[in-house]
């Protein structure tokens, strides 16, 4: 289970941007995490509560953003939503197609006071 | 109350240190594979298996074994003549760029080597993140799996370069269809370069070694 380790990432960088914001009190952090990684959202929401007990962060929100899983077609250009086995761009039916889009595993923002 | 936008890579550090790891490599002429499966699918036998034609090849390669505990699979290639070293991750259940940048002082001690074999922790979820700093993410599974595995774990087969199906001497006997496994890799990963081994019968080792040494001094 690598929801732990991520998390432990995710706090460290939540932590040096406090320092250098003087933030004393994380209201929340919003995350992205694409249908493609090998990421659980709920293990890394489980992760992320039990991390931040008894921790300058305590009672700080996770917020999860899910982008869905992106074709991006290399032939026109389409970009479209699809699944990992569906190979055909839906514009001009071509199969040269790649991943461009469900794959994100970042931080986006946090909020503190 | 402040809202500060950050947007970066959650592993962004990993992802540094993995680059850092690529460029040492790259400029010592090391090119580094990192080697990944579920347990059992036979990755340190395939090293085993590989290491006579690498060497009948002209070929010098090192080891880096991750594992959970212990040092049985590093002793195990130590016996074939190929210098292994063993990182123990403890509880962790993947390598990660800054153990493997830990490992690199050890790889540029030993002579003559073109190739560095980076052996992940059996595991098809979470190396899937994990850049190493490798060229290329080789997957192993075997007929002793499911022909439906890359259906079912697509991110690891998606984030590699080429899979070794292994244990094709066992295929009689399941109801696994290399066929369907082919397939199946293709659709997740239509990119994919597949070969078919059996460590116990040697078959398909050679064209696998060969495969990987032309890549190697390709690249070069």
């Amino acid at each position: 289970m690598h929801e732990m380790s991520i998390t432990r990432t995710l706090l460290e960088t939540v932590r040096q941007e406090m320092e250098k914001a003087d933030i004393k009190t994380l209201r929340s952090v919003r995350i992205r995490v694409g249908e493609l990684t090998a990421v659980e959202p709920e293990a890394l929401r489980f992760c992320f509560e039990a991390s931040v007990k008894g921790t300058p962060f305590e009672g700080a929100s996770l917020e999860i953003e899910e982008p869905p899983l992106k074709g991006g077609c290399l032939t026109c250009g389409l970009v479209f939503g699809t699944t990992l086995f569906e190979r055909t761009c839906p514009g001009c039916g071509d199969s040269s197609v790649e991943i461009a889009g469900g794959n994100e595993l970042d931080i986006v923002s946090m909020e503190g006071v | 109350m402040h809202e500060i936008l950050i947007e970066e890579k959650i592993l962004a550090r990993n992802d540094e240190i993995a680059a850092q790891n690529r460029k040492a490599l790259s400029e010592r002429g090391v090119y580094a594979i990192n080697i990944v499966s579920a347990p059992g699918a036979g990755k340190t036998s395939l090293i085993e298996k590989m290491a006579a034609e690498l060497k009948a090849l002209g070929m010098g390669f090192a080891v880096v074994e991750g594992d959970l505990e212990g040092d049985l699979d590093s002793k195990r290639i130590e016996r074939h003549g190929i210098p292994a070293l063993q990182i123990t991750t403890g509880r962790a259940c993947h390598l990660d760029a800054h153990q493997v940048s830990h490992s690199l002082p050890w790889v540029f001690e030993q002579s003559g080597i073109e190739l560095l074999v980076i052996e992940n922790v059996g595991n098809m979820v979470c190396p899937a993140e994990y850049d190493l700093g490798e060229e290329m993410t080789v997957m192993v599974m075997s007929a002793a799996e499911g022909d439906d595995k890359p259906l079912k774990y697509p991110a690891i087969f998606s984030a590699s370069e080429a899979l070794v199906i292994n244990k094709t001497d066992l295929a009689p006997h399941t109801d696994f269809d290399i066929g369907k496994a082919r397939l199946n890799a293709l659709k997740v990963n239509p990119n994919l370069k597949i070969f078919e081994t059996s460590c116990r019968t040697g078959a398909g080792i050679g064209e696998w070694a060969r495969y990987l040494a032309g890549v190697v001094r390709h690249d070069k």
